[in-house]
């Protein structure tokens, strides 16, 4: 196989969903081939260039799922497996990735704020973000307000998302960013927020940049900031 | 003939209202009820031979007899019913099986209504904010003729969860006459859907017609006892307890010939039969076990179907009322009945009082929809487009009735726990348990493509016009599809060989 069908079959796989060769596919016939990690693999231990297989095969892949999904042909489910597929191609190339001469979309630091333990959302935005090209920083729930402060402080990240379930730990989003504020952070980092009992009014009463109602408004506005 | 069957659904351990002893109550009940005041007939060949099978018989008026059928001589004659009835189609595949000892479930269509409710969308301006617009449903009644009955029938063929084909329009175009309505009728249905047909019999002159066009489109006598591709409805009984002359002459005649048939009874609690459960539930089994009894007097073993479609009078005007709670008990407990006798049950579900459609028409019908599926009920019938009681067909409440039959149709499906199926569900946990994510969303994708997992509510509106806007759409998609006729040659002998067909 050479490089050019070995990305192919990764741009396959990434449109296929597929993460590992155990996976099934988007269509019938995949289970049991090598999938899109092994073949990452692969294309390493062969020398492939890695800025081709990135732009080509891994987002060229995300490219056509998104499309795929704007048509309404992929649901939800098939741009996470997808965007998995991606995030986990790419943690096996970060190591690889400054020789190769590729700069990441940008930094994301993520997390779910002090008190609360939601996270099904914090992590499809992570799948979501991770998938578009952006490096995650991924801090968990129930994270405190300095901590998150000085996660910012060390990471330096270009963007940093917010999440809360509970009208009641809502609340620690405006002392994060006055936090960031005194800190003198604040304009080196832009901030979303979401999650159920957050909206467009809250997000502007605390300072925030934007507030995303969905994974997909998170990745169109890193993507227009990047 | 191949044993093709549609799948139905199998409800595991259906629902009972009535506990054993309360069956056996209500069977005393009706024996009683037939063997002490008896019924009054007015079939003069019914009595003769309700007389020879040890009944006995009194001349009631010049024009009806007293039937008193002995508590022994009926439970004899009911032992004879076949508890399996097979109804038959065009395609094999959508052949029914009626089995009395298995609760599979099929749901169809019905009534003869009188008038169809067609809907379009029509935008309307705010008085108060010209800017304002809205999309709103705007209704038009008309009235049921050959053309919107064929427009039924091919959407029955395209409805997924619709089982069977029981007209839901009268055809009133100028033309038809009472000689040939029957054959109008039946032909327009089985020419355009491969589904089961059952219907009425208007004039009893027609039913040779009828079955000569049944065995021409399966090829012979011989071929329509494997694959009855029709079947009839005759209400015997005039409640209460009045048998009359012609539904019962149809009776017999599809006792002796042995084609498929229900017997049907609705009386109205409050006006025909006692409104309480009790007085209600032993009067209609005693007039449907009457009819069920003689056709089995006529030939042991003729294939009939325990038929009940009992409702509730609602007191204000003295109309039916199905959106009622009694509607449901009544028809539970006929359900119980009719599986206590060993009879495939034809049961009630899907009416409500709603004159159009949307919310109030989709909450009544599942009202009653949702218990008699879990009743078991074999052939539920009335569940698709009826509105205003069973005064009015829809065509877009039918589209929805065929969503919401799926979605009860799913959640009534067998559980799957077997070896696999925890084997694969044990991979899931193990792998999103290891995974950074923990999330589960990937292994919806294969069961999302082919429908085993249920997608989304697809009419989903703003609670008014949405919903209807999003069904008359769909509407429009189906009856756009080829219509699934019979073959050139056979329509052609049907019209040369069976006479009053209008080929419109």
């Amino acid at each position: 196989m050479d490089s050019t069908e070995l990305i192919n079959d990764i741009k396959t796989n990434v449109i296929q969903g597929r993460v590992t060769s155990d996976d099934e596919g988007f269509d019938e016939g995949f289970e049991g081939k090598p999938a899109t990690v092994e073949l990452v693999e692969k294309a390493l231990a062969d020398g492939t260039d890695i800025k081709t297989l990135i732009v080509e095969g891994l987002t060229g892949g995300m490219n056509i799922v998104g499309e795929r999904f704007e048509s309404g042909m992929y649901l939800i489910p098939d741009m996470l497996a997808a965007a998995e597929a991606v995030g986990q191609a790419m943690d096996i190339l970060s190591p690889h990735l400054e020789n190769a001469g590729v700069k990441s979309k940008g930094k994301f630091l993520i997390v779910t704020v002090k008190g609360d333990l939601h996270d099904i959302g914090k992590n499809i935005v992570s799948i979501m973000l991770k998938g578009s090209g952006f490096e995650i920083v991924d801090m968990g729930t129930d994270v405190p307000t300095d901590k998150i402060i000085s996660a910012v402080e060390t990471h330096k990240p270009d963007f940093l998302g917010m999440s809360a379930l509970l009208t009641t730990t809502m609340r620690e989003m405006p002392n994060v960013i006055e936090g960031l504020k005194t800190k003198g952070l604040r304009d080196n980092v832009k901030v979303l927020i979401g999650g159920a009992p957050t909206s467009p009014e809250f997000t502007e009463k605390i300072g925030a940049d934007v507030h995303c109602a969905d994974a997909f408004q998170a990745v169109d506005f890193t993507n227009a900031n990047a | 003939m191949s044993e093709q069957f549609r799948d139905g659904v199998i409800v595991r351990d259906p629902f009972k209202r009535l506990s054993d002893d309360e069956i056996q109550i209500l069977d005393k009940a009706s024996k009683d009820i037939l063997e002490n005041l008896g019924l009054q007939c007015f079939n003069e060949e019914a009595v003769d031979i309700f007389s020879k099978n040890g009944c006995t018989v009194s001349k009631h008026d010049e024009r009806s007899w007293l039937v008193k059928i002995p508590a022994n001589v009926l439970k004899e004659a009911v032992s004879k019913a076949p508890s399996k009835v097979v109804l038959g189609a065009r395609n094999p595949e959508n052949r029914l099986i009626l089995d009395a000892d298995t609760p599979r479930i099929y749901f169809g269509s019905g009534s003869e209504t009188n008038i169809w409710l067609d809907a379009h969308m029509e935008t309307f301006v705010s008085e108060k904010d010209p800017s304002k617009k809205k999309q709103v449903a705007v209704y038009t009644q008309k009235r049921g003729n050959i053309e919107r009955l064929c427009t039924a029938a091919r959407l029955a063929e395209q409805l997924e969860n619709l089982d069977f084909f029981i007209r839901p329009v009268n055809i009133q175009d100028e033309e038809i006459t009472e000689d040939n309505h029957d054959v109008n009728k039946f032909y327009h249905s089985l020419n355009n859907t491969s589904k089961h047909v059952m219907a009425g019999l208007t004039s009893l002159d027609q039913l040779d017609n009828i079955v000569k066009m049944a065995e021409i489109i399966v090829g012979g006598p011989e071929a329509l006892k494997e694959n009855p591709v029709l079947s009839f409805i005759t209400c015997t009984v005039k409640s209460p307890l009045e048998m009359v002359d012609d539904a019962t002459q149809k009776l017999i005649e599809f006792s002796k010939r042995s084609l498929p048939f229900v017997v049907s009874s609705s009386p109205q609690g409050g006006s025909t039969a006692p409104i309480q459960e009790a007085g209600m539930v032993a009067q209609i089994n005693a007039e449907i076990l009457s009819g069920i009894a003689l056709s089995q007097m006529v030939n042991p073993g003729a294939p009939v179907i325990f038929g009940s479609v009992p409702v509730r009078a609602r007191m204000d005007n003295l109309h039916d009322m199905y959106g009622a709670p009694e509607f449901n008990q009544y028809n539970l407990d006929c359900v119980q009945m009719a599986r206590y006798y060993r009879v495939p049950c034809y049961s009630t579900a899907g009416v409500g009082d709603s004159s159009v459609p949307g919310m109030q028409a989709t909450i009544e019908k599942m009202f009653t929809h949702i218990p008699i599926a879990m009743s078991g009920a074999q052939y539920i019938h009335y569940a698709f487009g009826l509105l205003d009681r069973t005064n009015i067909f829809c065509p877009a409440q039918a589209v929805l009735d065929n969503q919401h039959i799926g979605m009860i149709k799913k959640f009534l499906g067998t559980p799957k726990m077997a070896e696999d199926d925890i084997e694969t569900a044990m991979g899931q946990i193990t792998k999103v348990f290891n995974s950074r994510q923990k999330l589960y969303a990937r292994f919806t994708r294969r069961g999302l493509r082919d429908g085993s997992i249920y997608s989304h509510y697809p009419f989903e509106g703003d609670g008014s016009a949405g919903i209807i806007e999003k069904a008359l759409a769909r509407l429009e998609e189906i009856l756009s599809r080829p219509v699934n006729s019979l073959d050139d040659d056979i329509q052609k002998r049907i019209l040369e060989e069976v006479p009053g067909i209008l080929n419109k």
